[in-house]
């Protein structure tokens, strides 16, 4: 948003609302993967590899993503390196 | 002679789908080619008015299936292009009364003296939709610039590769460059983006196009000089004989307000 929108208190344009709601429904739509399988499949995640390794699973990420009309599971799964440290 | 088949379908129903059916047809034949417009909306059959034939309906695609005519019998003339045809769709039966295996035996016949058979798809997913794209070709999905029309084709996009009939081509109809310059509506490169499919036209929002359907006109069948929904129809019909005919620029800056706007944010 330019100065000159926010100088004249204008709201984001529409057009830019519309695009971002799309991408995030689609992904949904597209996998037919609901928020709440994501939230069961990282639980899950979370107990295999902590039962393996020490994470930090505060910070553990699962989302669907897009590339194209591919979809993609990404995990990011930190490990709690003052835990190795410890070792 | 093999006929290529084209439905055109969008999941949602108003964008537009069957102006721009008779619009498709009426240019290719412009272009001289050998056409068959066909209406596959069993009961609520519309292309008979939008292409103005709608008093000259004897039988239609039901009779045909049903063995109570030929189907030269069905085949309406359209005397403003020496070979252009449409094939009605059924007013008082039901979507169950054709099936996709009849659609295609239909369209194979047809397909020895025709070069395209342009079929118009009802809304929906269900067995209309079905019926429209089994004897395809080359899909054509057609969406307005808004949430839900663009949703609906995403979700099209996923049944036509699903049924191996992909990929499918984009034709954005409705598209407002007044409100995409003010950042009201999303804009081609947002679509393209989002449904990651390949654009085959854009069809700009005129108000020719409902002064020609009116009079049972398709607005690619007038002038091109003051109606740009005319040119845009006929850049498709080039597109599908595959010449490669540039997009035409719909942007625009409009009015004072804009001008200042984007002189201000330094875009000009």
């Amino acid at each position: 948003m330019s100065w000159f929108n926010k100088l004249f208190g204008e709201k984001e344009a529409s057009g830019a609302v519309a695009k971002q709601r799309l991408q995030m429904v689609l992904i949904h739509d597209r996998s037919e993967v609901s928020p709440g399988l994501i939230e069961q499949i990282k639980d899950d995640i979370i107990r295999v590899i902590a039962s393996r390794l020490a994470i930090d699973e505060e910070h553990v990420k699962i989302d669907l993503t897009q590339s194209g009309r591919e979809s993609y599971l990404m995990a990011e799964i930190p490990l709690d390196t003052k835990a190795r440290s410890r070792a | 002679m093999s006929a290529k088949v084209i439905t055109v379908t969008s999941g949602k129903g108003g964008v537009g789908k069957t102006t721009v059916t008779a619009n498709l047809a009426a240019a290719l034949a412009m272009q001289g080619r050998k056409v068959v417009a066909m209406d596959a909306d069993i009961g609520l059959r519309n292309l008979d008015v939008v292409m103005g034939l709608e008093n000259r309906i004897v039988y239609d695609l039901v009779d045909v299936i049903e063995g109570r005519c030929r189907l030269r019998q069905a085949m309406i003339k359209d005397k403003r292009q020496p070979e252009l045809y449409l094939i009605p769709a059924a007013q008082t039966r039901d979507k169950m009364a054709v099936s996709p295996s009849d659609m295609v035996l239909v369209c194979d016949q047809l397909r020895e003296e025709m070069d395209y058979i342009v079929i118009d798809s009802p809304a929906g997913i269900e067995r209309g939709f079905r019926n429209a794209i089994a004897p395809a070709d080359q899909i054509i999905i057609v969406t307005n610039p808004e949430v839900s029309a663009v949703r609906d084709a995403d979700r099209i996009i996923g049944l036509v590769e699903a049924e191996e009939k992909g990929p499918a081509k984009l034709l954005i109809n409705r598209l407002k460059p007044s409100m995409v310059a003010r950042g009201d509506m999303l804009s081609i490169e947002d679509v393209i983006d989002i449904l990651a499919i390949d654009l085959i036209g854009v069809i700009p929002e005129d108000e020719s196009i409902l002064v020609a359907s009116n009079q049972g006109l398709p607005v690619a069948m007038t002038s091109v000089n003051g109606s740009s929904a005319s040119q845009a129809f006929r850049n498709v019909a080039q597109r599908i004989e595959g010449v490669d005919v540039p997009f035409m620029d719909l942007t625009q800056k409009d009015g004072f307000m804009e001008r200042l706007r984007s002189w201000l944010a330094g875009e000009s």
